[in-house]
């Protein structure tokens, strides 16, 4: 009874963390509410554990329950605190995994305790929870690897569709088989190895850019698998926490989607970002690249009246938060309007630009997002790119043959003057040209992020 | 109503709470978002507990243990990562 409670207790925690998480103001309380409630279902927990036949739990297996928590507590610790914020999504998708791999795990042992009394419903819930989270973990590892840059580009070999489409329906058919009453450990293993590599193929295929999409979708999975994990050993408080993260982790994929403009089919699906180099430049557009000179564009900065700086990925790698914020602030020293424009997916996941810059003591109010900079673009005098590519990529309202076609973008070429920083002329995370930098009101500052950052906030001081 | 229908009923009604609420995030949310959601499935950690305290025989007891290893580091570290993104988020002074 009193175990019920804080498990109703704890899953109303949840759903107000979840609440308080989805606005700027409260989000760090969300998820303090939400941890309080984890902490709450964890010692419900304790009254419920008991060995196979109902008695007490044994002396030895209380220290590997704690030997277990506290091994896990250092790796997550660890992780989390260790990780630097450019590498979150990486991070997130090991945990992802982590969670994925144990709902496999669970639903396998429970599997084994199936008699022939139980009921067709947990087992299946059982399959479910065991196929789902092993997907999860494969798919997060292989969405880890391409995050860290062992292999972005994506994978793809002749009936690619057609294996993972049979493979599936193997794990269904072995589902089956083992519904029907076939229990033997071998089985089991054949089953989480089919469903571990069926995970690992489904995301080979897709581009390295594409994986933030990729983890919300494997995290949502990963909620599902706990569900039915919840379902199978009768416990509501792991439906609902579940299940919440099932569905909303659903929502923020398709809302992730909708700010690149694909569905979610095409992003899964079409191996994006492979370089076709046949139509890459079926139409290239004309003009020459304008390089400026740092104390060229320190002088445009200084006499603007109004700056929009466009911060991308490239300003993360370079470790240019903090040099940015100092630019802004000598700017707004000199009286010029400065504000930061955030593209949806701009950074490796949404909204991790957002957390790079406030890493760096930027104020979220002085971050604007898209939709609200490209109205008023025309009158920014200067628009300052940051390591930023395919976001402000025109091709995108123009090119109907490029593959970013339909995006919305930050119209930073509407802007007075376009000042990009680039390493080199390379391509964007998409792999294609931009025609921005053709574009005569565009100047480029080639260079190391920092190293020009740095020069920059010296020049406008001096000046 | 037999007790599955009622846990399902559960279930269908969570999905749509999870639809409502998060249906209007501004995108600057996603990132700390995922990561929040993430570690809420590291509920997970007690049906390892469960599963690991009825474990019978070497395999069981193998698997019981690392479900629990990896449903803590998803728990703790989920939490703590999701903590350090968020205490970053401050308004102008």
């Amino acid at each position: 009874m009193i175990t019920s409670l804080a498990f109703l207790i704890a899953s109303v925690l949840f759903i107000s963390g979840i609440k308080l998480l989805a606005s700027p103001k409260t989000a760090r309380r969300g998820n303090l509410v939400a941890g309080l409630g984890m902490l709450l279902a964890l010692l419900a927990v304790l009254p419920l554990l008991h060995n196979a036949h109902g008695g007490s739990v044994s002396l030895w297996k209380w220290f590997l329950l704690i030997t277990g928590i506290l091994l896990g507590l250092v790796i997550g610790a660890a992780g989390a605190y260790k990780v630097k914020m450019t590498a979150m999504p990486q991070m997130v998708a090991l945990f992802n995994g982590a969670g994925g791999g144990a709902a496999a795990l669970v639903a396998a042992i429970e599997f084994a305790h199936v008699t022939r009394a139980s009921s067709l419903t947990f087992v299946m819930a059982m399959l479910c929870a065991a196929l789902i989270g092993a997907v999860s973990m494969s798919g997060s590892v292989i969405a880890f690897l391409k995050l860290e840059g062992r292999f972005d580009q994506p994978v793809t070999y002749p009936a690619q569709k057609l294996l993972n489409a049979g493979l599936l329906l193997l794990c269904l058919l072995l589902a089956v088989v083992m519904a029907a009453g076939a229990h033997s450990v071998m089985l089991m293993v054949l089953f989480l190895l089919f469903a571990l590599t069926l995970g690992v193929l489904m995301v080979l295929p897709i581009g390295g850019a594409d994986m933030p999409v990729v983890i919300s979708l494997l995290n949502s999975f990963t909620g599902l698998a706990v569900a039915a994990d919840g379902f199978a050993i009768n416990n509501v408080a792991m439906v609902i926490a579940g299940t919440l993260v099932g569905s909303s982790g659903t929502i923020l994929t398709l809302a992730m989607c909708r700010a690149m403009n694909r569905p979610v089919s095409n992003v899964l699906f079409s191996a994006f970002g492979k370089v076709d180099a046949s139509a890459a430049h079926a139409n290239s557009a004309t003009g020459s690249v304008k390089p400026v000179q740092a104390d060229e564009a320190a002088l445009l900065l200084g006499m603007a009246a109004r700056v929009v700086i466009v911060p991308g990925y490239g300003l993360a790698v370079a470790q240019a938060q903090h040099q940015v914020r100092q630019l802004a602030d000598e700017l707004a020293k000199k009286g010029v309007d400065v504000s930061f424009a955030i593209h949806p997916v701009a950074g490796r996941m949404p909204g991790h630009m957002n957390v790079l810059l406030a890493e760096a003591d930027v104020p979220y109010d002085q971050l604007i997002e898209m939709e609200e900079i490209n109205p008023e673009m025309e009158r920014v005098d200067v628009c300052l790119v940051i390591g930023a590519n395919d976001v402000v990529n025109p091709a995108a309202h123009e090119d109907k043959s490029s593959p970013i076609y339909g995006m919305p973008i930050i119209e930073a070429e509407k802007a007075g003057t376009v000042i990009v920083m680039k390493r080199s002329m390379g391509k964007g995370f998409a792999g294609i040209e931009n025609a921005l930098f053709l574009r005569d009101n565009c100047r480029m500052l080639f260079g190391d992020a920092k190293a020009s950052l740095q020069e920059l906030v010296t020049l406008v001081k001096a000046g | 109503m037999p007790a599955e229908m009622l846990v399902f009923f559960i279930f269908v009604l969570s999905i749509f709470l999870g639809f409502e609420l998060i249906s209007k995030v501004p995108s600057m949310l996603h990132t700390p978002l995922m990561s929040g959601t993430n570690a809420i499935h590291g509920i997970i950690l007690i049906g390892g507990m469960m599963a690991l305290a009825g474990a019978e025989g070497f395999i069981q007891h193998v698997a019981g243990f690392l479900a629990v290893v990896l449903g803590a580091a998803n728990v703790f570290g989920g939490f703590m990562v999701t903590d350090r993104m968020l205490q970053m988020f401050k308004r102008k002074k």
